[in-house]
């Protein structure tokens, strides 16, 4: 590795932990952060295929709320860059990558906690009218989410590759075999984060639906979004039409002398007509 | 009735202060904190129109405080809440006829309904769809797989970001009625069953459990417990455990705790051979 190559892996670095927490660009994302690392290293191969696995397994983390999401982009650029220079493989790349997503995670939390003083000085600078100063700290802010991921990243490229490589190799087979296989099943928690987030019962069966498709069909992931596109227009299509109707025969009710429910009825007809 | 300390003049955004809010929007979460979530980030967004619309002085100090609030939403939706505010602040320096409370009222309002629009339609659907897609590719060591993924989620969330600045500013605070409408609703449903139907999708196609456990053996043929399982239901096993762990998170089990208890299973599982 030459100079240049660390001072641009130091900056992807920065670049993704910023990503990470702007949540903007995609760049903490494993699918570009691995690639790029490869790409530096001149192994752009093995860092395409590493990010795609890691993608996978990260397909559904998010953050939502407050709630913070596994971190991505720690796990993605020290994993790229350990499996690349020691010649490891996919199965050692995700060995790593998993706690380095905890500990990313954690020090993405310190962070977030640290810039309440930077908020609180924001405070003083907003009484004074002292944009400038608001803005830095803004930036400065997100100095320090970069910081959070190519401190690390400096300490891995300080280690003597030879050591790093003695310890990933002495790792047990059954170990790195085996993390492998979770790696396979460990999609499941995304799976399930995105369907928690997507809670509403009346639109669960449209899970299984896309399930049983998937099971007995032999439809790409383009067919698969374009059915559920389909699925969705009917569904609002008809949504709407019934509710149409059930205004209709509520309203007869309504002429009749009941006028329990006509109240919410309108609002319903009013959102419709919009 | 107050008086307008502008003058006659009406002080409105130019395009460069648009495309200003636009590029620091691109930045809004950089100071987030678990006090105030995004507060300086939209303040820092707000900057070009407070410094546009207020002179120095206790007008404009009095502005850059009142968007230090705590605010949070879908990062990618704040844009038409920057539009709304500009729309408002502007009135508010020309006629004084909107006062702060009406402008932290819309604030509050439009973050939960652009929230639970923007989970959904972007971290719930176009993101992990388009992730897939590209992941799918990059496994095979295709360069296309990250460009893909990365040139479609950002035409699409950059449209956005530039499109819908630009329509709140417009619009004004009429963009509280179609809020208010069956529209956003609507959108909200769709984008969730798109997404609900992709999971289901990939919980069959894109996770791989299998257990070479021997089960039968006929004339020399093998069937492993894996093939049994398959020629019932491809990809039960993974549907059954998608469903037990949506519970345990329901459940307020910590996500690290189940990922780590699934390499757990699969280092055992390698171990005593029931996975494979």
């Amino acid at each position: 590795m030459n100079i240049i190559q660390i001072i641009l892996i130091l900056l992807v670095a920065g670049v993704a932990g910023m990503g990470s927490v702007l949540d903007e660009a995609q760049t903490h994302r494993p699918l570009i952060a691995c690639t790029l690392i490869g790409l530096i290293l001149g192994d752009v191969k093995t860092g395409i295929i590493l990010g795609g696995t890691l993608e996978m397994m990260a397909l559904g983390w998010m953050n939502v709320g407050l709630a913070m999401a596994p971190d991505t982009a720690l796990a993605s650029v020290i994993s790229t860059l350990l499996v690349i220079n020691t010649h490891t493989s996919i199965g050692e790349g995700i060995a790593i990558a998993v706690p380095l997503a905890a500990a990313g995670q954690a020090l993405t939390i310190f962070v977030r906690t640290i810039v309440v003083f930077f908020v609180h000085k924001g405070d003083d600078f907003a009484q004074k009218g002292n944009y400038r100063a608001i803005e830095w700290m803004h930036v400065i802010a997100l100095g320090l989410q970069a910081l959070r991921v190519m401190i690390p990243t400096g300490i891995v490229l300080a280690l003597s590759t030879a050591a790093v490589e003695s310890v990933l190799k002495s790792i047990p087979t059954v170990i790195t075999g085996g993390l492998q296989i979770g790696g396979g099943i460990i999609v499941v928690v995304g799976y399930a984060m995105v369907i928690n987030m997507m809670d509403v019962p009346e639109l669960k069966p449209f899970f299984y639906l896309g399930f049983l498709f998937a099971a007995f069909t032999k439809f790409n992931l383009v067919g698969f979004g374009g059915l559920g596109l389909i699925f969705a227009l009917l569904y609002l299509q008809l949504e709407y039409s019934r509710n149409r109707n059930n205004n209709g025969s509520q309203a007869v009710a309504a002429n009749n002398g009941s006028t329990n429910g006509s109240n919410a009825d309108d609002d319903l007809d009013d959102d419709l007509d919009d | 009735m107050q008086t307008t300390q502008m003058g006659q003049n009406k002080v409105t955004l130019t395009n460069k202060d648009l495309n200003s809010m636009f590029f620091r929007s691109l930045f809004l979460l950089g100071s987030f904190n678990f006090e105030r979530a995004q507060n300086m980030g939209f303040c820092f967004v707000m900057i070009p129109a407070i410094k546009r619309f207020y002179k120095p002085g206790k007008e404009r100090n009095e502005a850059l405080a009142r968007h230090m609030e705590w605010f949070n939403t879908h990062p990618w939706l704040t844009a038409p809440i920057f539009g709304v505010t500009a729309a408002m602040e502007e009135e508010k320096a020309n006629t004084g006829k909107v006062d702060e409370t009406a402008i932290a009222a819309m604030k509050i309002g439009l973050m939960g309904p652009l929230a639970g629009v923007g989970d959904p339609l972007f971290w719930g659907t176009s993101r992990p769809v388009l992730a897939a897609l590209g992941a799918g590719i990059a496994m095979t060591g295709s360069i296309i797989g990250p460009l893909l993924f990365f040139v479609l989620i950002n035409a699409i969330r950059l449209t956005c970001k530039w499109y819908f600045l630009r329509y709140g500013y417009t619009k004004g605070s009429e963009i509280i009625q179609d809020m208010a409408g069956g529209r956003i609703k609507k959108l909200t449903e769709g984008a969730s069953i798109v997404g609900l139907f992709v999971m289901g999708a990939l919980v069959s196609k894109w996770t791989t459990i299998n257990i070479p456990i021997v089960a039968t053996k006929i004339n020399g043929k093998t069937q492993t417990v894996q093939d049994i399982l398959d020629s019932v239901m491809p990809g039960m096993l993974a549907l059954i455990l998608t469903l037990f762990v949506s519970w345990l998170l329901k459940k307020g089990v910590n996500p690290l705790l189940i990922i780590f208890a699934i390499f757990g299973l699969g280092i055992l599982g390698k171990w005593l051979g029931f996975l494979g």
